[in-house]
């Protein structure tokens, strides 16, 4: 089996010291607010990519119940909210198509 | 050492067990999802394990899983994560000025527990936040993470493969669970997370770069295009 040590090393200092700087420098630095928004549109942007990705990337037996699930994910987390319930639902849906 | 907080350390933890529950039970199932997952492409318990000891990152550790899955090289998915995870210097820098009086030392622990979710638990609370609390609070949502990710990996094969599979989609859902309450409080984050995968399905259809550079390639490009034409002040305040 591969190691994976040195990813999660890695990933380790990439999560962490994000985390870390801000608190002990403790500077009310302001940001520049271009960089700002490129940093706040981060996730949105990983996101939307990602679960494209994980549609066109799917087995082709695997593509239909992929998207059904995600789009129940949607339409869940739309009305109700909520993480735990949408995927809860969205495996249900992707496990009946399967 | 004088404590300028007032508060009995029994009491600041009692507060810490009582508000780590919704993150408990949030935690739990979605790190078994990981632990099963991490099982089902073929990474090794100790390595699974310390996934979620050292990284304790939900959306990246899953993102790597499924980078790993999808045969990208260590450094693009270190990467990838550093890029998703630069929201945290955000988050903390507001946790900071709330921290003021608690000792360097100490922030060392705490920084570990910043994540997504319990930013977005300390940010609603207007009690104190003193150091008792906030190591119950994180230290609890982390063990119910650790734990979770070691219990998936341990049982999550007895389920059967459909089961697995549906698991697995799971992934997607929780991507999916979490941006779609951002794209509805705001108009431009919708289209910014449209053009973003629209743009990833452009970069990967034409091959516009490597295989693995074509998820930070459409996260800069979207990023750098949303920072330069949307300004919407209203996440930005919600957000910091």
């Amino acid at each position: 089996m591969k190691s994976f040590l040195p990813l999660i090393f890695g990933m380790t200092a990439v999560t962490y010291l994000p985390r870390l700087i801000p608190l002990i420098t403790m500077t009310e630095r302001p940001i520049n607010p271009l960089l700002k928004r490129f940093l706040l549109y981060i996730p949105y942007t990983a996101l939307s990519a990602l679960i494209v990705r994980g549609i066109i990337e799917a087995p082709t037996e695997m593509q239909l119940a992929t998207i059904i699930g995600i789009v129940a994910a949607g339409i869940c987390s739309f009305f109700k909210g909520g993480l735990i319930l949408s995927v809860l639902v969205s495996v249900v849906a992707a496990f009946l198509v399967l | 050492m004088i404590e300028k907080d007032q508060t009995p350390i029994f009491t600041s933890i009692k507060q810490g067990v009582l508000t780590s529950i919704p993150l408990i039970f949030g935690y739990f199932p979605v790190a078994m999802a990981f632990g099963m997952l991490s099982k089902n492409i073929g990474i090794s318990f100790r390595d699974t394990s310390f996934f979620s000891i050292f990284v304790f990152a939900g959306a990246s550790q899953f993102m790597a899983l499924d980078l790993i899955n999808a045969g990208i090289s260590t450094g693009n998915i270190i990467i990838a994560t550093f890029l998703l995870n630069l929201r945290h210097l955000m988050m903390s820098a507001s946790l900071s000025l709330r921290l003021q009086e608690i000792k360097k030392h100490w922030l060392l622990f705490i920084a570990f527990g910043v994540t997504d979710e319990s930013f977005s638990v300390t940010s609603l609370i207007n009690r104190k936040l003193n150091v008792p609390f906030l190591l119950t609070l994180y230290g609890l949502s982390y063990s119910s993470w650790v734990i979770g990710t070691i219990t998936g990996y341990l049982i999550g094969s007895i389920l059967p493969l459909a089961v697995q599979n549906s698991l697995g989609i799971g992934l997607y859902a929780m991507f999916m669970a979490l941006l779609v309450p951002e794209t509805k409080k705001s108009m431009p984050i919708l289209c910014l997370s449209v053009f973003s995968g629209l743009l990833y399905i452009f970069i990967s259809y034409f091959n516009l770069f490597s295989s693995s550079w074509s998820l930070i390639g459409t996260i800069i490009i979207a990023s750098g295009a949303g920072a330069f034409f949307i300004k919407d002040s209203a996440i930005e305040e919600d957000k910091i």
